[in-house]
C-alpha cells in the first residue's frame, strides 16, 4: 500500500468486494472528516451495510484500503479496529436482551477488556458517572435498572446507541437507527445525532428522506455497490440519475 | 465484607443457598450415613465438580462440552500416577521380574518406568499437573477451535470425539496406562493409609470444601464483569466482538477453568473411591456430567450439585432393582428437562420455592410475631 497520508478521518479508495464473482461494493472511493455528519442512502441490495461490515472488519474486502486516521483497517481483526477507535451499530437492534441498561452500558465500558482485566474490574466512581452521563444523553436515566429486552424498540436502538458513545468512538457508524421508531422518537433521534457528531465523525445509513434531510451535511447515495451522486442533500435529490433509481423506471 | 458477601455468596438469597447446601454436605449427611455411604456420597460429590465446571461453561457460556470426562480422568489420572508409584516400591513389588515400577508393567514387560511417569513420584508436582494439565490440553483445544470460531454443535461433537480418542488410547496402551482396568491397587498417600474409615472420611470432608471453595470462586467468575461477557457473548456474539473484546479469549478462559475443576473432581475421586479407569473418561460419564447439571439447573452453581447427587441417589437406587430400566429413565429425564424446565431444578425453586418457603415463615411467624406475617421469596439466585 502507498503511504499517503491524508486529513481525513476515513479515506477509503478502490474498495471492492465480491461474493463468487457478484461485486457488493465495487470500485468505491470515499472519504470522511472530522465532525461530519454523513448520510448513506440508496436502494435495498445497494451494498451499504456491506460497506460497514467492510470498514468494522467483519468482511474481509477483496482489494482496496480503509484507512482510518491514517491507520489501515484492512488487516486488523474486529475488536482490535473498534480499539482504534470504530464504533458500529448493527441494522437490527443488537443489545444484550437478559442484562439490564445499566450493565449494557458497563459491559460497554472500554475498560477491562481483557480476560484478567474484566475479572478485576471494578464499578467504580468514574464508571458509573459515565454511564450515568450516556443514560442521560440516550434519555434511558430513568430505566437503568429495565431489562434491556422489554424496552421499546426505539429505545433499543438508542441503548445500542449509547452502548457505542461511551466507548468515545472517532468514527460512529450507525446502520438505519430510525428503523421502527415513532415520529417522535425520530425527532429525539436527530436530535441525539446532531449532538453526538460533534468532535467526532459519523456515518449514518438511512432510508427515511426527513430524517436524512435533518440530520445529514453530506449525502452518498449508492447504487449496485457504486457510487451514484454526492453532496449536499438538495443537490443529491435534484441529480437525475437519483431520481431515476429512486422513482423508478 | 460487602465485597465479599456479593460477590462471593451472591447476595443474601445465594448466601442462603449456599449455607444450606454446606450443612447439608458438612452435617447432615455425615450424622445421618455410615462410612461406606458417605464415601458413596463423596463419589458423587466429585461428579458435581464436573457438573458446576458445565454451569460455568455451557449453562453461562453457552459452549456445551460433552468432552468434560476428558479432564475428570486427567485430574484422576494423574492421582493415581503417584499414588501407583507409591504403591509399586521395590519392596513392595520385590516378587516381579523388574521391581519398583508399577505391576500392570512389569506385565506388560515394561522393564523401565516410562519418562512421563517419573515425575508423578513428587507430591507437589502431582498437584501442579492436576491443576496444570486440563487446562494447558483444554487451552490448546480452545485456540484450535475458539480462535476459528467454531462452536455449538460442532464444538460438542469435536470434545466427544477427543474423548472417544483417549479412551482409545488409554486401552489400547495397556503397559503405560494400565489398560481397560485403569490404575488400580492404589494403597497409601505419603505412607498414611488411604484404604481406611478414617481416611475416607477425611477425603470425604477435603472434597466438600473444595466443592465449596469452587463454587465460591465460580461465583466470583459470574458476579464480575467477565460473567455479565458471557451471558452477552451467548446473547449476541459479534456485539461482544464489536465492542472491542476478542471473543475467543474469553472462552478459551472459561473452558481452561471448566478443565481444571473437573480434573480437581477426579483427582478426589481417585482418593476416596481408590481407582481410576478410562469407564471415567469417555462418552457416557461425559454425557452424564450434562445430565447432572442440566437436571440441577445449568444456571445455578448450588442446583448442579443437587442435580448430580438425585441423578446419582436415583441410579443407585434404580440399578439395584432394574438396572436395564435406568438408561432409559435417564434418557427421559433429560428429554423432559430440557423440554419442559430448562432450567432443571433450580429454576423449579425459583418458580415454586415460595410456596414452601412462605408456609414455613407463616408457620414461624405464628409462633414469633403473630402481627406481622411477611410475605418473603426467598430465591436461589445462581
Ligand atoms: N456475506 C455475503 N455473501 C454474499 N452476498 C452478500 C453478503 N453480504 C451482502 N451480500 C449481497 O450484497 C448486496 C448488498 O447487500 P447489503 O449491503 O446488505 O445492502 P443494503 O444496501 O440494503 O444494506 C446484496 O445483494 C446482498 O445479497
Ligand atoms: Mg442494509
Amino acid at each position: 500500500m502507498l503511504t499517503n497520508n491524508t486529513d481525513y478521518t476515513l479515506a477509503i479508495e478502490d474498495l471492492t468486494v465480491s461474493f463468487d464473482g457478484f461485486k457488493a461494493v465495487d470500485n468505491l472511493n470515499f472519504y470522511l472528516d472530522k465532525n461530519e455528519l454523513h448520510v448513506v442512502i440508496g436502494p435495498n441490495g445497494a451494498g451499504k451495510t456491506t460497506v460497514l461490515d467492510l470498514i468494522c472488519g467483519k468482511t474481509k474486502s477483496t482489494s482496496g484500503s480503509i484507512k482510518f486516521l491514517n491507520k489501515e483497517l484492512t488487516k486488523l481483526s474486529e475488536h482490535a479496529i473498534v480499539r482504534e477507535g470504530v464504533g458500529r451499530k448493527f441494522q437490527t437492534p443488537s443489545i444484550y436482551e437478559n442484562l439490564t441498561v445499566l450493565e449494557n452500558l458497563e459491559v460497554s465500558y472500554p475498560r477491562g477488556r481483557g480476560v484478567f482485566g474484566s475479572l478485576l474490574f471494578k464499578r467504580d466512581q468514574a464508571v458509573m458517572e459515565k454511564i450515568y452521563d450516556i443514560a442521560q444523553q440516550i434519555m434511558l436515566d430513568e430505566e437503568m435498572h429495565t431489562e434491556a429486552g422489554v424496552l421499546s424498540h426505539g429505545q433499543k436502538q438508542w441503548l445500542e446507541i449509547g452502548m457505542l458513545l461511551i466507548q468515545d468512538p472517532q468514527l460512529l457508524m450507525l446502520d438505519e437507527p430510525v428503523a421502527g421508531m415513532s415520529v417522535k422518537e425520530r425527532e429525539q433521534t436527530a436530535e441525539l445525532l446532531n449532538k453526538i457528531c460533534q468532535g467526532r465523525s459519523v456515518l449514518v445509513i438511512e432510508h427515511d428522506m426527513e430524517f436524512v434531510e435533518r440530520i445529514a451535511h453530506k449525502v452518498t447515495v449508492l447504487h449496485q455497490g457504486k457510487i451514484l451522486a454526492a453532496g449536499d442533500m438538495e443537490t443529491v435529490q435534484k441529480d437525475p440519475k437519483v431520481v431515476e433509481v429512486y422513482l423508478g423506471h | 465484607m460487602s465485597f465479599a458477601y456479593d460477590k462471593l455468596m451472591g447476595g443474601k438469597n445465594g448466601l442462603t443457598g449456599f449455607i444450606i447446601l454446606a450443612i447439608l454436605i458438612l452435617i447432615v449427611f455425615p450424622l445421618l450415613l455410615d462410612s461406606f455411604r458417605l464415601n458413596l456420597v463423596g463419589k458423587y460429590l466429585t461428579y458435581a465438580f464436573a457438573a458446576v465446571s458445565l454451569v460455568l461453561l455451557w449453562g453461562y457460556g453457552g459452549t456445551l462440552s460433552l468432552g468434560q470426562g476428558i479432564f475428570f480422568g486427567l485430574g484422576g489420572y494423574a492421582m493415581a500416577m503417584f499414588l501407583k508409584l507409591e504403591a509399586s516400591s521395590p519392596e513392595n513389588t520385590a516378587i516381579q521380574s523388574t521391581p519398583g515400577i508399577p505391576d500392570f508393567m512389569d506385565w506388560n514387560q515394561l522393564t523401565e518406568l516410562p519418562w512421563f511417569w517419573e515425575p508423578f513420584s513428587s507430591f507437589t508436582f502431582t498437584l501442579v499437573a492436576i491443576l496444570v494439565i486440563p487446562a494447558l490440553f483444554a487451552y490448546i483445544i480452545g485456540s484450535a477451535m475458539f480462535k476459528r470460531r467454531v462452536g455449538g454443535v460442532y464444538f460438542a461433537i469435536i470434545t466427544q470425539v477427543i474423548a472417544v480418542i483417549l479412551t482409545v488410547l488409554i486401552v489400547g496402551q495397556q503397559g503405560f496406562t494400565g489398560g481397560i482396568n485403569g490404575i488400580t491397587d492404589l494403597r497409601t498417600l505419603n505412607g498414611w493409609d488411604i484404604t481406611s474409615d478414617s481416611a475416607k472420611n477425611i477425603f470425604y470432608y477435603v472434597n466438600c470444601f473444595l466443592l465449596l471453595g469452587v463454587i465460591i470462586a465460580s461465583r466470583y467468575i459470574l458476579t464480575s464483569k467477565f460473567g455479565r461477557l458471557l451471558l452477552a457473548m451467548r446473547d449476541k456474539e459479534d456485539r461482544v466482538r464489536f465492542s472491542g473484546y476478542d471473543v475467543a479469549n474469553f472462552k478459551i478462559f472459561i473452558f481452561c477453568f471448566a478443565a481444571t475443576i473437573s480434573a480437581i473432581g477426579g483427582a478426589m475421586f481417585t482418593l476416596q473411591v481408590g481407582f481410576m479407569s478410562p469407564s471415567f473418561v469417555g462418552i457416557v460419564p461425559s454425557i452424564e456430567m450434562v445430565i447432572f447439571a442440566a437436571v440441577g439447573g445449568r444456571m445455578s452453581l448450588i442446583g448442579a450439585v443437587y442435580g448430580t447427587l438425585l441423578i446419582n441417589f436415583g441410579k443407585t437406587a434404580f440399578s439395584e432393582s432394574f438396572p436395564e430400566l435406568w438408561l432409559f429413565l435417564m434418557g427421559g429425564l433429560f428429554i423432559a428437562v430440557v423440554m419442559f424446565f430448562p432450567n432443571g431444578l433450580a429454576g423449579l425453586w425459583q418458580d415454586y420455592g415460595h410456596y414452601i418457603t412462605d408456609r414455613f415463615k407463616s408457620v414461624k411467624n405464628l409462633f414469633v410475631k403473630p402481627a406481622s406475617a411477611t410475605k418473603a421469596t426467598t430465591v436461589e439466585n445462581s
